[in-house]
């Protein structure tokens, strides 16, 4: 019998994926997910602007200047300034760091840890999943938003808090899609192989059955970043999330949508269109992502 | 001695010339009838006046309820002009050198449920806010730390007999809380029925609350003031964010809203209205303070504290915050226009007042540097609302920052932030404000002491309260103008315990057609609304 060396083939794979150009590989990705592409665009243009904040922009974020307090659109301020004088392209550049990071810390947290509760809760099924599926249907009770309000409510606002508020309501969301596709996992005979074999709970959870369900779980996660930037803008411009003077785009809003939207609308609209865009921009991009590792959209 | 200080207070009529826009009012004729409907941005905690202090409440229950004396709504600018309410005749003087005061009280006024009024009724209500029992709350009990004794010789006359005499004492009776309650009430549904229940001898009558949504009022055709109100009614609206209020008077779903709007607000109702708006300006007897706990260190460092305040551009940000918030003045600690209020060149000399800003922080950084905190970190705790807490706030993590100081700031909804200032005490520094009724600067003073139960600074400053102590009882002019300026500087530089950063400054624009109202130099006066009337 011929033996397989494993490891041999992989190197073998690798060295044929190496022979397609990155650029021809994103040609056809462009080709077959233009949409997905163009949210791809997006959020790694958010991601360039909040690693090059410094360099891309003249001003500081949180210094006031008085002076150029609510000034229009101009060469110097290419999206105008707020009441306080601060350049608003300054802010938004700066505010895609406290998006990315409330939204990627938030999405982390909320998809691994629903992730390692759905798959041990399909495996071990019983009481325990029993339990645990009750436990997840008493947050699910409660809208996305409400559930994070009472959370930021409770331990008070600011960014550590705004992210665990985040943070919760995903858990549940994730661990109910994830054991769904995990129970059907739980049935292949691999799995009864491994335990034959004597693995231990977590490594069968963590090594077998976790990789298994990466493809709900990423099109999750993509959601999920999405959806945090819109928490995160929506906490803040209710006065629970990021506090002043850092420069959140949800903030920004709701400093300048009550009193400027009519003399200088500039200091609302920016901010909107930037949480729109990095809504949009992820969503497109997991939407993609759906479509690229789903076997039934595949072939559309 | 009261003719010393009562001269003193004639020269303040001179002096203050508040009224931007009510001194042009023409007189006309009042026309009787309409529903006036405003706008309110605070919620009702409870309907009791004695225990409650936000104009979420004042404005839409003050109509219900008369007091003793009040001031005159047709010049409420005038901190001396007090008019009687429930009382006959004129303000009495004080007799028994300065010590007594001896008050007739109407003849023929009801309660809304019909009950008569007499001097019983008002002294069960001045017992309450002046001797309030164990567990009875009177929230301005400290304003009348004068009175010894109340009595009643008869059931139309009531006497107030004084430790010392005080001209602190007629502007407290004014305060606008202290609604004349029924005796009959008080006896037998005890001290805490006025929370939940309304039974006053107000020009209205009430009608109903829907919490979260409105009051409101109907005219009370007994009303002691013959021939008015002249509004049959009132209807005051919830509308906690200030985009609702502003659209309901854009859209005349209201007339007026008696708080305050801030500048720019102003400006966008004026252009799209023109002069189907009217606006009204006055200084505002509210000071807003950034206060250090004393408790956490190193803020018990006179240095740190000094330093802090040495960083603020009270005169640089008067001149760009009025342009956006509802602040505008640079005080000490007196209402900035009173005859006993710092001139420009006394505050210079002030800690944190010079106008040249450069040295100021100069000498900042070296007391931080001497205090050896160079890298000061500041856990500044802010209330969740505007204007003009969160925009000020904003301003001085700026000012601070220039002085190295780094500030996080800490934004809180009301009753948390509440919790932080009076309980917790878990922040460094805090927002703080000292809004009045009435001004009545001796008494409104008394929130730089330590003593003082709404001071959070948690220190104790015995020299300070021993130049209070003569303070109250000084009765010349320009000793007094001396004490106050001891008091001041011992509290704002020397020890900084507490810091200025600027006086509120009230905005007011209404629809045209809302007349007789005038603006006071507080968003708590004058609410009664009798003298109000819709041309229409």
């Amino acid at each position: 019998m011929a033996i397989v060396n494993e490891a041999s083939l992989e190197a073998q794979l690798e060295e044929l994926e190496e022979k397609t150009p990155w650029f021809l590989a994103a040609k056809t990705m462009a080709r077959k997910q233009p949409v997905g592409v163009a949210g791809l665009i997006i959020v790694l243009l958010m991601v360039f602007a909040s690693i090059f904040a410094p360099i891309l922009t003249p001003f500081h974020p949180e210094f006031n200047s008085f002076e150029n307090m609510l000034t229009p659109p101009n060469a110097t301020y290419l999206m105008g300034t707020d009441q306080f004088g601060r350049d608003i392209f300054t802010r938004i550049i700066y505010g895609a760091q406290t998006a990315l990071f409330v939204g990627f810390s938030a999405a982390t947290i909320g998809a691994f840890a629903g992730l390692v509760l759905g798959v041990a809760s399909a495996y071990f099924g019983g009481t325990f999943d029993l339990v645990l599926q009750r436990v997840m249907d008493v947050f699910m009770a409660f809208p996305l938003i409400i559930l994070a309000l009472a959370v930021v409510a409770t331990l008070g606002a600011g960014t550590e808090n705004v992210i665990i508020a985040i943070t919760i309501p995903f858990i549940p969301q994730c661990a109910r899609v994830v054991r769904s596709n995990a129970l059907a996992i739980r049935e292949i005979p691999y799995v009864d192989a491994a335990r034959a074999l004597g693995f231990g709970h977590m490594r069968i959870i963590l090594r077998h059955m976790a990789p298994n369900v990466m493809a709900p779980f990423l099109i999750l996660f993509s959601a999920f970043v999405g959806q945090a930037i819109l928490l995160e803008a929506s906490l803040s411009y209710l006065g629970m999330g990021v506090q002043e003077p850092t420069p959140a785009w949800g903030l920004m809003l709701q400093g300048g949508a009550e009193e400027y939207a009519e003399s200088a609308p500039w200091v609302a609209i920016w901010p909107g269109i930037a949480i729109s865009l990095a809504v949009f921009g992820f969503n497109l991009f997991g939407d993609a992502v759906r479509d690229t590792l789903d076997p039934r959209l595949r072939s559309r | 001695m009261l003719n010393k200080i009562g001269k003193l207070a004639l020269a303040s009529v001179v002096g203050l010339g508040l009224t931007a826009g009510a001194g042009a009012a023409k007189a006309e004729t009042p026309k009787s009838g309409g529903i006036l409907n405003f706008v309110v941005g605070s919620k009702i905690p409870s309907y009791d006046g004695h225990q409650e202090t936000t104009f979420g409440m004042i404005h839409p229950i003050r109509p219900f309820y008369s007091l003793l004396i009040r001031v005159n709504p047709n010049n409420p600018s005038d901190p001396t002009d007090f008019e009687c309410d429930l009382c006959e005749g004129d303000v009495p003087t004080a007799t028994e050198n300065g010590t007594k005061f001896t008050f007739k009280i109407r003849k023929g006024v009801t309660f809304h449920d019909g009950t008569p009024l007499t001097s019983a009724d008002i002294k069960a209500t001045m017992d309450k806010i002046v001797f309030p029992g164990e567990g009875v709350p009177s929230a301005r009990k400290a304003f009348f730390r004068s009175v010894d004794t109340i009595t009643t010789p008869d059931a139309h006359t009531i006497v107030f007999k004084l430790k010392f005499p005080t001209a602190a004492f007629i502007p407290a009776l004014a305060t606008p809380f202290n609604f004349v309650y029924s005796k009959k009430d008080l006896d037998a549904h005890g001290m805490s029925w006025h929370k939940a229940n309304v039974n006053g001898t107000g020009p209205f009558k009430f009608v109903q609350h829907q919490p979260g949504a409105f009051v409101e009022g109907i005219k009370n055709q007994n009303y002691h003031f013959k021939g008015k109100p002249y509004l049959d009614g009132f209807k005051a609206i919830a509308a906690p964010k200030m985009a609702v209020r502003l659209s309901a008077i854009r859209g005349d779903r209201a007339a007026i809203e008696f708080r305050g709007f801030p500048p720019k607000a102003r400006d966008d109702l004026v252009k799209s209205l023109g002069d189907e708006i009217t606006v009204q300006e006055s200084d505002w007897n509210c000071v807003l303070l950034a206060t250090p706990n004393q408790k956490r260190k190193p803020f018990d460092n006179a240095k740190v504290r000094n330093a802090l305040t040495l960083g603020i551009d009270r005169w640089g940000g008067s001149k760009y915050l009025s342009k956006i918030a509802i602040v505008k003045t640079v005080g000490g600690v007196m209402f900035p226009n009173h005859p006993l209020a710092a001139t420009k060149d006394e505050l210079m000399k002030l800690k944190g007042y010079n106008t040249d800003i450069e040295a100021s922080r100069a000498e900042a950084k070296k007391l931080l540097a001497d205090a050896g905190h160079s890298n000061l970190k500041v856990d500044f705790s802010n209330r969740g609302v505007d204007q003009p807490y969160k925009v000020v706030g904003t301003w001085l993590v700026d000012q601070w920052r220039k002085v190295g100081i780094e500030t996080a700031q800490r934004v809180q909804p009301s009753g948390p932030f509440y919790d932080s200032l009076r309980k917790k005490a878990d922040f460094d520094v805090s927002i703080d404000f000292n809004c009045q009724s009435v001004i009545n600067p001796i008494a409104d003073m008394t929130k730089f002491l330590g003593s003082a139960g709404n001071n959070y600074g948690r220190f104790e400053d015995p020299e300070l309260e021993a130049i209070y102590s003569k303070i109250e009882k000084e009765g010349d002019a320009t000793k007094l103008r001396q004490l106050v300026r001891q008091y001041e500087t011992r509290s704002l530089s020397d020890e900084t315990s507490g810091m200025v950063t600027l006086w509120w400054y009230k905005i007011n624009p209404h629809r045209s057609y809302v007349k007789g109202w005038k603006i006071a130099p507080s968003h708590y006066l004058a609410q009664h609304l009798d003298h109000i009337w819709l041309d229409k």
